[in-house]
């Protein structure tokens, strides 16, 4: 148990530090390779807790595609460095509020948790296996998992019309 | 975890990474020689006998050449970029099986480094990470060629990576098992390229285009980009984006012999344990002489052809042979597969030639 504590509390320090790391970068390439870098320590967590296979996905559709596209648009657009001063006036004042509401949260589902540290039924091997993964979403959470696709390619759908508008308005 | 298996782990982890870089040096001295005798050459044979100490005397001159780092370039993204690339090429061969479990001094050795049950999945997403080297050594050169070449292969790999992820799927319903060992072994009987023979051909070519190599290589097309991302790099972190490429050449053609090809399975495997790495070995070099006969053969395909190709060619075609493999599992008649896919190929090929004599008749 030590050792998963020692590796959780590294693993943590770190997830902070880069998310810190991202907000605080002034260059956008930067900010990007910070979450990047998060996005696996929150895959290596995923592993700790025995669930290979949500760390996997992670590390590939987060890491893998996602900021690859994210680093595709901002070299694109060449944006690479923030000017100095962009801050919107009702941003600070928002982020306190927020901020002090996820805390007032937080610290009320600590108190009021029935068993506080750690989950007693700890996940077994063929939790986290992608056989019974597949069998969860297409039994029990079927619904959900056909509105997300479909969500999916309303979106793809509207990205196609909305590039495509532009193009021909460009040949007329 | 004990000693014993964690140096088991080392010694497994040190005697790949030992291939791998070895096989590295001698695939350019393969490559060099093999597209020699394509083109009527003769090819390096000055290094020792038949140019066999030429990679030895490549890596001499190229650790001892300048390092140059421009003025401009983001340094530590400079830096970390070679290092980015290299380490996913040689990460992702660690779930490929390189035979079965052995009985050595007492102890059951399993020849792979981790046989999880995602193996398939693990192989994808150390090849989707392996696209950050190459967008970031082209973006911190602070050059407009380095960064075009970069930007190429990021939309090139994104591309490709949708059909290998298919031919993966076909392959997995055909096991019915992410395990690299499962899939070695559900090829006892027959390999999987004689039940989905389309759906290693279309691996085949997203490979390519994963490795950036010809007739796919636009990252470093050398007439329009100089040299592509990697134009500003000199001595050793040039030759780690060289090893980079060429270790993950051997690598994808592992990971293609595994999927394929039967993996370490071949006749006599079940009574002699060390025939399966030479089975693999063997394999691979086929593999690999193809890579080269490829490249020496076909000319750079122009950017949209080569986005055309895969996204309206490759992925409809990748996604077809999904759900023909599917029918024929549900089925249970798994001879439908190879015609039907065969027919979805023919298709396919079809429709190739159907655009390019329409491209032609609009010239």
């Amino acid at each position: 148990m030590t050792t998963d504590l020692i590796l959780f509390l590294i693993l943590a320090a770190v997830a902070i530090a880069t998310a810190v790391g991202m907000l605080l970068s002034r260059n956008a390439v930067y900010s990007a390779l910070f979450l990047v870098l998060n996005f696996s320590t929150v895959a290596v967590f995923y592993l700790l807790l025995g669930a290979p296979f949500i760390a996997i996905t992670q590390v590939t559709v987060y890491a893998g595609a996602i900021m690859v596209l994210f680093l595709f648009v901002i070299m694109l657009l060449g944006t690479d460095e923030l000017p100095e001063r962009t801050v919107l006036p009702w941003q600070k004042p928002m982020a306190v509020f927020l901020a002090v509401v996820l805390m007032v949260e937080g610290v009320y589902l600590i108190l009021t948790q029935k068993t506080p540290g750690l989950i007693n039924n700890a996940p077994t091997e063929s939790t986290g296996s992608p056989q019974a993964i597949g069998n969860l979403l297409f039994d029990q959470y079927l619904l959900p998992f056909e509105v997300t696709s479909i969500l999916l390619l309303v979106a793809m759908v509207g990205a196609i019309v909305l590039t495509n508008k532009e193009k021909k308005g460009g040949q007329s | 975890m004990d000693s014993a298996l964690f140096w088991e782990m080392v010694i497994k982890s040190l005697i790949l990474i030992l291939v791998l870089l070895t096989g590295f040096a001698y695939l350019t001295y393969y490559e060099r020689r093999g597209l020699a005798r394509i083109q009527s050459r003769v090819g390096p044979n000055r290094a020792g006998p038949a140019g066999l100490l030429q990679p030895v005397a490549d890596a001499v001159k190229l650790i001892f050449k300048e390092e140059f780092i421009p003025g401009q370039a983001y340094r530590l993204v400079f830096i970390l970029a070679p290092i980015i690339t290299v380490v996913p090429a040689i990460l992702i061969t660690a779930t490929v099986p390189w035979g079965g479990i052995v009985t050595i001094g007492g102890r059951e050795v399993m020849l792979s480094i981790a046989d999880v049950n995602v193996g398939v999945l693990y192989i994808m997403s150390v090849a989707s990470i392996a696209v950050y080297g190459i967008v970031l050594g082209g973006w911190a050169s602070n050059n407009k060629y380095a960064m075009m070449g970069g930007l190429r292969s990021t939309a090139q790999m994104v591309s490709y990576e949708l059909a290998m992820g298919l031919s993966f799927v076909g392959v997995i319903l055909l096991a019915n098992s992410m395990r690299m060992s499962e899939i070695v072994e559900a090829q006892r009987g027959l390999w999987f390229v004689f039940l989905q023979p389309v759906g290693a051909v279309v691996f085949f070519f997203a490979t390519l285009a994963e490795l950036n190599r010809g007739p796919f290589d636009m990252p470093e097309a050398e007439q329009e980009l100089s040299a592509g991302f990697n134009v500003e790099y000199s001595g050793m972190k040039f030759a780690l984006f060289f090893m980079a490429e060429y270790t993950k050449m051997v690598s994808m053609s592992a990971i293609i012999a595994t999927l394929f090809w039967g993996g370490y399975r071949g006749p006599g495997i079940d009574v002699y344990w060390w025939l399966g790495p030479i089975y693999m070995f063997v394999k691979i070099v086929i593999i690999l002489g193809l890579m080269i006969w490829v490249r020496a053969s076909w000319p750079r395909i122009r950017y949209d052809r080569l986005m055309d190709l895969g996204w309206k060619i490759l992925l409809p075609l990748a996604l077809a042979l999904v759900f023909i493999a599917a029918t024929g599992i549900l089925l249970e008649m798994m001879w439908l597969v190879p015609l039907l896919s065969i027919g979805a190929g023919a298709i396919a090929v079809h429709t190739i030639n159907l655009s390019l004599r329409r491209k032609a008749n609009a010239r």
